[in-house]
């Protein structure tokens, strides 16, 4: 490349106003950088609970003794299960649960005190009783398989021992009206971040490229790094438009937390934010029409939506299903606004997650510059 | 680097573009002279498209070499963009901007300073009749408007080297003639103009022009020269069962083409046939009158590719 055209700011800077006028004359995409959000809010806060609730279960207490009875009232509590009959014997139980009529079995045995009583002793780490459950829903007998642990800690249930440590945990297990919202909307805004970012700016160039625009953009003396920079500045905002949607609409109805720091919020938002508009300047360079741009978009966004810790927590990936995680910028958003937002945490702690961002963002806007050629072969 | 034949405004030896195995353009040697209004004429899918991206170095040469405005191409694209101005065969503007962004962005892509803009989008618009569709979006324009504002938008920054691809291929004659009109303001500002169109009159109208077919090129040279230079003669025979007498003549070699216009059958023959008035009269009944006349372009055009060509040239 010749020395003989500079680097123009206005250049870019027209490329942006006319981006962005292009943008708020397009009615439907319009609409969709303010419905995406508002959709997937409902869909996720609402509709898709991963908290189970009231899983209906059965007894059989053997032991019937005011402890016991305690125990059941702490998990009815819970409210992950529901007790909705009571059995006599184990035939009755099993048959029960084969035919549906509850998940799950809580079975006390006769010795039930004396086997709290050891293990309060350390004596013994023997369960002092069992969960029976349907396996056939996985997310029904996981919810229970996760409670089977929980009341037996529990300080209540055992008269006399003060552990305030493990009355945080509980406390906290026992609050699952909230803990599915407060996680899941933000992670949301990494998934719609990564949906709008990159299939905006891949179809931003690549649509130029099918309208014919692009025919006549590189007979000028515009340089790829204009066009990149004024195609990308427009969505910036579109994309922080749409974190303060989420933001806003997940606190109204989810009362999702606001961020304490808004500014540490800011960063690690525009450097995800460029990390997704990179990835979409890439896949310009590429695809040859609008549709394929949407193809790899998806590409992307399945593994950002099940690999990025948004759905499924990252520590239970297998390795392989980790690397590949560590690849998407949204897994490093993911983790950083659950730090930000939850945790209260500022961005300058989270070297390793911003020093990624910042190192994709570099690697992909070299990337896209070398890869457009202004040519059409 | 300065240019090295200064009159020559584009000059090709050998140029070709191949496509996989297909030959878009084939051995192209082109001299055009500064100034000069140029013509590609030729059918649809000659390479006259991708003789012109590959001018404007959008497209690199499979073979040959290209120098323009004394520019090397492929290698020096990027100093030649500030001198051409390129007006594509489809409208490439925005659709969804109106007439006046569309000129203000290009207007500012090619570094026009604001009130350098303003001043010359009005003087633009009044030239291009757009003054009453300046707040229009360019996508509701009729053929004709766009066409002018893609002119517009091609010599904003006044280039010195103007490429037009079929630019007046959605336009009525009237308005085709004002539209050759402007190109003749241009040129007489000293503007080189290439342009390609499959319209006769149009062609007629170049200070010079290239024949193209399959991607190489059949004659070129001014229209007088190139009708001067024709290798046939031009008769009309007028009488009766003229269908039948084109079928006749048609069988005959020395018959390059025939085409009945109105009533009369205009006939080339081949002046590979010696005295070909003679000739012809004696290959038509005595009710028919033969007279010849002046060659135009579109026999130039006709005895120089198709079948013409190939019985001229046999492989
Ligand atoms: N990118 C390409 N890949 C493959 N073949 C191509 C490509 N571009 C052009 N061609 C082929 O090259 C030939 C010349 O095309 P070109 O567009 O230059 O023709 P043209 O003279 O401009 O025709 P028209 O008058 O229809 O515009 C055509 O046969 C076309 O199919
Ligand atoms: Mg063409």
């Amino acid at each position: 490349m010749s020395n003989a055209i500079r680097f123009s700011a206005a250049r870019a800077i027209a490329i942006m106003i006319k981006e962005l006028r292009q943008l708020a004359r397009d009615r439907i995409t319009f609409a969709m950088i303010v419905m995406i959000p508002f959709a997937q809010l409902m869909l996720f806060g609402y509709a898709i609970n991963t908290d189970v609730r009231h899983v209906p279960a059965g007894l059989l207490d053997f032991a019937a003794t005011s402890q016991s009875r305690t125990l059941v009232q702490d998990l009815e509590a819970s409210q992950v299960v529901q007790f909705i009959r009571r059995f006599d014997d184990l035939k009755q139980a099993e048959a029960a649960i084969t035919n549906g009529e509850v998940a799950a079995v809580l079975y006390l045995p006769a010795d039930f005190e004396r086997r709290l009583l050891t293990r309060e002793l350390q004596l013994s780490t023997a369960p002092i009783g069992q969960w029976i459950t349907d396996g056939s829903d996985p997310v029904l007998s996981g919810a229970v398989s996760g409670l089977r642990q929980m009341p037996l800690s529990d300080p209540r249930a055992v008269q006399g021992v003060d552990t305030s440590s493990a009355v945080f945990e509980i406390v906290n297990y026992f609050n699952p009206e909230k803990r599915s919202a407060v996680n899941i909307v933000p992670g949301l805004i990494a998934v719609i971040l990564t949906m709008t970012m990159i299939l905006f700016t891949s179809a931003a160039i690549v649509r130029e490229r099918e309208q014919g625009n692009m025919e006549f953009l590189i007979t000028t003396p515009i340089r790829p790094i204009e066009l990149m920079l004024g195609k990308i500045v427009p969505y910036i905002l579109v994309g922080l438009l749409q974190m303060g949607i989420i933001l806003t609409l997940g606190n109204r109805l989810f009362a999702v937390p606001l961020p304490v720091d808004l500014f540490s919020l800011l960063v690690i938002t525009l450097l995800f934010i460029l990390a997704s508009l990179t990835l979409g300047l890439v896949i310009s360079t590429q695809a040859q029409t609008q549709l394929q741009a949407m193809q790899m978009t998806i590409f992307i966004l399945l593994p950002s939506i099940l690999l990025s810790g948004f759905m499924f927590p990252f520590s239970a990936m297998p390795e392989p299903a980790q690397w590949i995680s560590e690849l998407l910028p949204a897994t490093h958003y993911v983790r950083m606004i659950r730090a930000v937002v939850l945790r209260e945490a500022h961005w300058s702690d989270l070297h390793f997650d911003v020093g990624y961002l910042l190192g994709f963002i570099a690697v992909g806007m070299t990337i896209a510059t070398l890869r457009f050629k202004k040519r059409l072969d | 680097m300065s240019p090295i034949q200064p009159e020559l405004a584009i000059e090709t030896q050998g140029l070709s573009k191949r496509f996989q195995n297909y030959f878009a353009v084939n051995q192209l040697d082109l001299q055009i002279q500064k100034g000069t209004i140029y013509g590609f004429l030729g059918p649809n899918g000659c390479g006259k498209s991708t003789t012109i991206r590959m001018l404007t170095g959008l497209l690199t040469p499979s073979a040959g070499s290209a120098k323009v405005l004394g520019y090397q191409l492929p290698e020096q694209a990027d100093e030649l963009r500030l001198k051409i101005g390129y007006m594509t065969q489809k409208f490439s503007l925005y659709d969804n901007l109106s007439v006046l962004e569309n000129l203000d962005f290009v207007g500012q892509i090619y570094g026009l300073t604001r009130s350098a803009r303003k001043a010359r989008i009005a003087e633009l618009a009044e030239l291009y009749h757009l003054n009453d569709k300046i707040k229009v979006r360019a996508g509701a324009l009729s053929g004709g408007q766009k066409q002018r504002l893609a002119l517009a938008a091609a010599t904003m920054h006044q280039p010195q080297l103007l490429f037009l691809d079929e630019p007046t291929s959605a336009v009525d004659p009237e308005n085709r003639r004002e539209f050759w009109e402007r190109l003749f303001d241009l040129s007489d500002q000293g503007t080189t103009i290439l342009v390609s169109t499959h319209y006769m009159d149009e062609a007629e109208r170049c200070h010079a022009l290239a024949i193209l077919e399959q991607g190489q090129k059949r004659a070129d040279g001014t229209p007088k020269q190139l009708i001067a230079q024709m290798h046939a003669a031009v008769f009309e025979v007028s009488g009766d069962n003229l269908r039948q007498l084109r079928n006749a003549l048609m069988a005959r070699e020395s018959v390059i083409s025939t085409a009945q216009i109105g009533e009369r059958l205009r006939v080339l023959v081949s002046l590979d046939q010696p005295q070909p008035e003679v000739w012809l009269k004696a290959q038509v009944s005595t009710e028919h009158q033969v007279e010849q006349t002046r060659p135009s372009l579109e026999d130039v055009f006709v005895a120089n590719t198709g079948a013409a060509y190939v019985q001229r040239h046999p492989l």
